[in-house]
Order: structure tokens, then C-alpha cells, then sequence
């Protein structure tokens, strides 16, 4: 069976070291390298503002590790930083089928946009300073932007 | 004739009928009141993915107070207030957004 794609989110407690964020990161690579997936990227946000306090902690470190996999791998994963308690808060999203519908939808209209100019005679591809600007200060009125009362 | 008569006057055209009167009862108030015309973001935008982790465009949706901005106002689309809605609860759970705020 095709490996399925996960994002794991997982935040630390704003005092952590660089180190211990590395060291931590070595544990996830190994459990996942252990259970034959890959880590396709990880992204460290830094220390940034929770919405909400998480045991008295204000600020966290947000990791981000896309990471292909099984189903398995990723409920393993969950139990073990359910365990660790240097980590505030984890999350673990399926995000493969989601990407799928997302890259087909924008592929359809892309294609059905190049379809159209072809028929009206038009390159395929938009040209630089063609049209949009008229219609564009119409529907930023339109578009929502804040609260309405 | 009588037959078409009786379609525009009658239950035929009911709905219809009953839109046009409260439209034109509203224009009089529209020149006091001024409604925008409601349009989805994401349609408007050709938004496709609406992503947990993109605070920037999911913030307009979670008021103050922190709960999600019900589709009658924000003129959100269905499907797209559908997936506006599991992403603003998945930044809720990684604290990007708040569940309330007093």
C-alpha cells in the first residue's frame, strides 16, 4: 500500500535550547526511520504566541515534520509524545488525500481557463498587463475583509 | 391569456412573486442602509487550500470573542465554510487560535 502523508505539529515550552529541539527531532526521525517512513520536511516556526495558555506557558517552539508513512507509524508516534513530557502539545493531520483534491482542482482550472483562451483566440497563458484591472477594484469591494454588523 | 394571467398572479409564480416585493420594499431601504453584495473570499480569491496553519487568512473568520463567523455574514460559500471550519478547529488545537477570549 501506497505510504500515506501526514503533518505532525508538535509545540515545546518556550525555554527550550536549540539543542534539545535537535535532540527531540532525533527521536522522531528515529522512530520514524525505524518504522520505514521518511520525514519529507520539517519546519521549525520558532518561538511564537500562544492563543491560549497551555500549562502555564504563554509562548511555545512550533516544529512542523511533513512525514510520509503508515497508519501504524503515525499512531506509534502519537503514543510516544503523548509520553514525553517536554512536549505541550502535538497534532498529527493526514494531508495526502486533501493535497490530491487541492492539485486536481487547480490543475481543472487551469487547464479549463488555457481551454477558453485558446477558443477566444488568445494565448494560453495570461499576458502582463492584460485586462483584470477594471473588474479588480469591483470585487474588492465585494470580497469580505472584517466583521460586519 | 386568462391561463397566463393566472400563472403570473397565481401560485405559479408564488416564490417569485413574494422575491420581488421584498426586493423592492428593500431598495427603499438600501439607499439608507448600504449592504455590500456578499461574495465567497475563496471563491472570489480562487482560494483552494485552506490551511490550519494559515492564521493570515483563516483570522478574519474568528471575531474577537473566538467563534467562527456563521456564513450569513461572512457570505462564505458551503463547501468552502466547510473546510474554513476544520481548519479554524485544527489551529485551535495547536493554539494559533483561541476557543474563547473573555
Amino acid at each position: 500500500m501506497a505510504d500515506r502523508q501526514y503533518e505532525l505539529v508538535y509545540i515545546l515550552p518556550p525555554e527550550t535550547t536549540e539543542q534539545q529541539v535537535t535532540d527531540l527531532h532525533q527521536q522522531v526521525e528515529g522512530v520514524v526511520s525505524k518504522m520505514h517512513g521518511q520525514i519529507e520536511k520539517t519546519e521549525n516556526w520558532g518561538r511564537k504566541k500562544l492563543a491560549y495558555e497551555i500549562g502555564h506557558n504563554k509562548e511555545g517552539v512550533y516544529v512542523l515534520d511533513v512525514i510520509n508513512g503508515t497508519g501504524e507509524l503515525m499512531k506509534e508516534l502519537d503514543r510516544r509524545l503523548r509520553v514525553m513530557d517536554q512536549v505541550i502539545r502535538h497534532m498529527v493531520v493526514r494531508v495526502d488525500e486533501e493535497k490530491k483534491v487541492v492539485d486536481r482542482t487547480r490543475t481543472k482550472r487551469q487547464s479549463e481557463s488555457e481551454r477558453r483562451r485558446v477558443k477566444r483566440g488568445l494565448p494560453p497563458t495570461r499576458q502582463p498587463g492584460e485586462g483584470r484591472s477594471h473588474d479588480m477594484d469591483d470585487t474588492e469591494d465585494d470580497r469580505f475583509d472584517g466583521v460586519e454588523v | 391569456m386568462p391561463f397566463g394571467q393566472g400563472r403570473s398572479g397565481g401560485g405559479g409564480g408564488r416564490g417569485k412573486s413574494g422575491d420581488k416585493k421584498t426586493g423592492e420594499k428593500g431598495q427603499g431601504q438600501r439607499r439608507t442602509l448600504f449592504r455590500r453584495r456578499k461574495v465567497c473570499k475563496f471563491c472570489a480569491d480562487k482560494i483552494d487550500d485552506i490551511n490550519y496553519k494559515d492564521v493570515k487568512l483563516i483570522g478574519p473568520f474568528v471575531p474577537e470573542r473566538g467563534k467562527i463567523l456563521p456564513r450569513r455574514i461572512s457570505g462564505t460559500c458551503a463547501m468552502h465554510q466547510r473546510k474554513l471550519q476544520t481548519a479554524i478547529k485544527r489551529a485551535r488545537q495547536i493554539a494559533l487560535i483561541p476557543y474563547v477570549t473573555d
